[in-house]
């Protein structure tokens, strides 16, 4: 193990990796995506702060926990190829699954240039148009010194995040109260990263079939009629 | 099976129903297998061309909180198999409040067809079900699936309910969604990313060897379903709805295309 990698059994030590790695500055391109908040504000789902926050929270406790737990699964070792599989078989959306190897491949190439190491290597050789994004998350948590908790917390806040900044763009909604909505959901975030690390360690040993696979019907509609738009602010 | 029952009401019935389709060597499917067990009567029906049919009926009154059922269906290579159900199958309360599991347990064969089209399934207020549906699928082999979930009775809160539906084909995984409603899931669930005040939700998967060369494209059905393909030889439709009547009509659709 290279010397400038933290020992992962210190507390804190790899802690400036982590805001790293969770800065919305990283560059892997997750701005563009608003996680389906652009269609739900579209078709009148998402108004005002509340709707936000019902969103968000539908959102964190199906795909979010989803995808939080093939990251952390990722990040405690469990075969990155097997996890991408895994991965499509709970993506029923072709848009979200391209959505997913995009940003996949985007992180990959910012998470080598920072952590650069056999396993992120290993699994770009392997999935050259990107594997899905939380998979290579984890490894990435993996080769900067982070755990499989620390990788879902990183998935977690992203799945609301994401849409939280959109909406402050989509509608004019106060930064500040985007920035609240974030903050109640703090202790349901940190109750799926654990669930995400929970199920992380029981797939070491069981499979990935044991992952949790929450889902979210309007996501995966919504998502499909969103690609197709001639004119959008975001991606996906 | 991932998850292991959290407990057994003493009250509650354990009842599995089985189903075992064969060639007949004419051309059509026999049924060595046909047992029904405790709510879960299975009939033999009419069945069309080299189908054979199975109706279970009699499932009317359950589950109930702390029931285990389950309903294995086995259709082995060359044998094709349709089954349907007389009724909406309703959970309902039971008492000491426990859960209430189905489990349904479905495999097919090299050359093998499934179609496994029951009535919805409807959450009635107070009710806790979890149904775990798994699906092995030799690569060869044909499926089409529906399942449907009404939450609440007409003008009725919905009770909680927690599906897992699992497909694998050829071992590998092809489709794995839970979906988690009501007052004992989490939250979130009727907000714009989930069901969106919607009542009704359904899908209709499609697994079919010829999408291997001819994937069907990804249709718009309306503003609130889609039919899409997977990353294997199948297609999903997804959809919600107000109610049970819409969410068949749009189903019913791509049935008629693909089914």
């Amino acid at each position: 193990m290279d010397t400038s990698t933290p020992d992962p059994a210190a507390p804190g030590a790899a802690r400036t990796a982590l805001l790293v790695l969770a800065d919305g500055r990283f560059p892997a391109g997750g701005h563009a995506h608003s996680g389906g908040a652009e269609a739900a504000v579209k078709a009148g789902r998402i108004r005002d702060a509340t709707d936000l926050a019902a969103f968000c929270r539908g959102r964190l406790h199906t795909t979010g926990l989803t995808s939080a737990a093939l990251a952390a699964a990722a990040a405690a070792g469990v075969d990155a190829l097997a996890l991408d599989e895994a991965a499509d078989a709970r993506t029923p959306s072709p848009a979200l699954r391209a959505t997913a190897r995009k940003l996949g491949r985007q992180l990959m190439r910012a998470a080598r240039a920072t952590w650069p190491c056999d396993a992120l290597d290993a699994l770009a050789a392997a999935r050259p148009r990107g594997a899905h994004q939380p998979v290579v998350l984890g490894v990435t948590a993996r080769a900067a010194g982070l755990g499989p908790e620390d990788a879902a917390h990183c998935v977690a806040y992203e799945t609301v995040g994401g849409p939280a900044t959109a909406v402050v763009r989509l509608l004019g909604l106060d930064p500040f109260e985007a920035t609240a909505v974030l903050a109640r959901l703090a202790p349901e975030l940190d109750q799926v990263a654990r669930r995400a690390a929970g199920a992380a360690h029981r797939a070491l040993a069981e499979g990935t079939g044991t992952l949790p696979a929450a889902s979210a019907p309007l996501l995966d509609i919504t998502a499909e009629a969103h690609a197709a738009w001639p004119v959008r602010l975001f991606a996906s | 099976m991932t998850t292991a029952p959290a407990d057994v009401a003493p009250a509650g019935i354990g009842a599995t129903a089985r189903i075992t389709a064969v060639p007949d060597g004419l051309g059509g499917t026999r049924l060595p297998v046909l047992e029904s067990d405790g709510p879960l009567a299975l009939r033999r029906t009419r069945g069309t061309g080299a189908y054979a049919r199975v109706t279970v009926v009699g499932a009317m009154s359950a589950p109930l909180g702390g029931d285990r059922l389950a309903v294995e269906a086995g259709v082995r290579d060359g044998a094709a198999l349709a089954v349907d159900s007389a009724a909406a199958t309703v959970a309902l309360p039971g008492r000491g409040g426990r859960h209430a599991r189905y489990d349904v347990r479905l495999t097919a064969g090299a050359d093998a067809r499934l179609r496994w089209l029951p009535e919805p399934l409807i959450s009635a207020r107070g009710s806790d079900l979890r149904m775990i549906t798994r699906v092995e699928l030799a690569a060869s082999a044909r499926l089409v699936l529906r399942e449907e979930q009404i939450l609440g009775r007409y003008g009725e809160e919905p009770g909680t309910l927690t599906t897992r539906l699992t497909v694998h084909r050829a071992g590998r995984p092809l489709l794995d969604q839970e979906l988690s409603y009501g007052p004992g899931a989490p939250g979130g669930w009727d907000g714009g990313a989930v069901l969106g005040g919607h009542r009704a939700t359904g899908q209709l998967l499609v697994v079919n060897p010829d999408f291997e060369l001819n994937p069907p494209e990804t249709t718009l059905l309306g503003d609130n379903a889609v039919l899409a393909p997977l990353a294997g030889p199948a297609v999903l439709v997804t959809a919600v709805a107000a109610d049970a009547l819409q969410l068949r009509r749009v189903l019913d659709r791509a049935l008629r295309t693909f089914g």
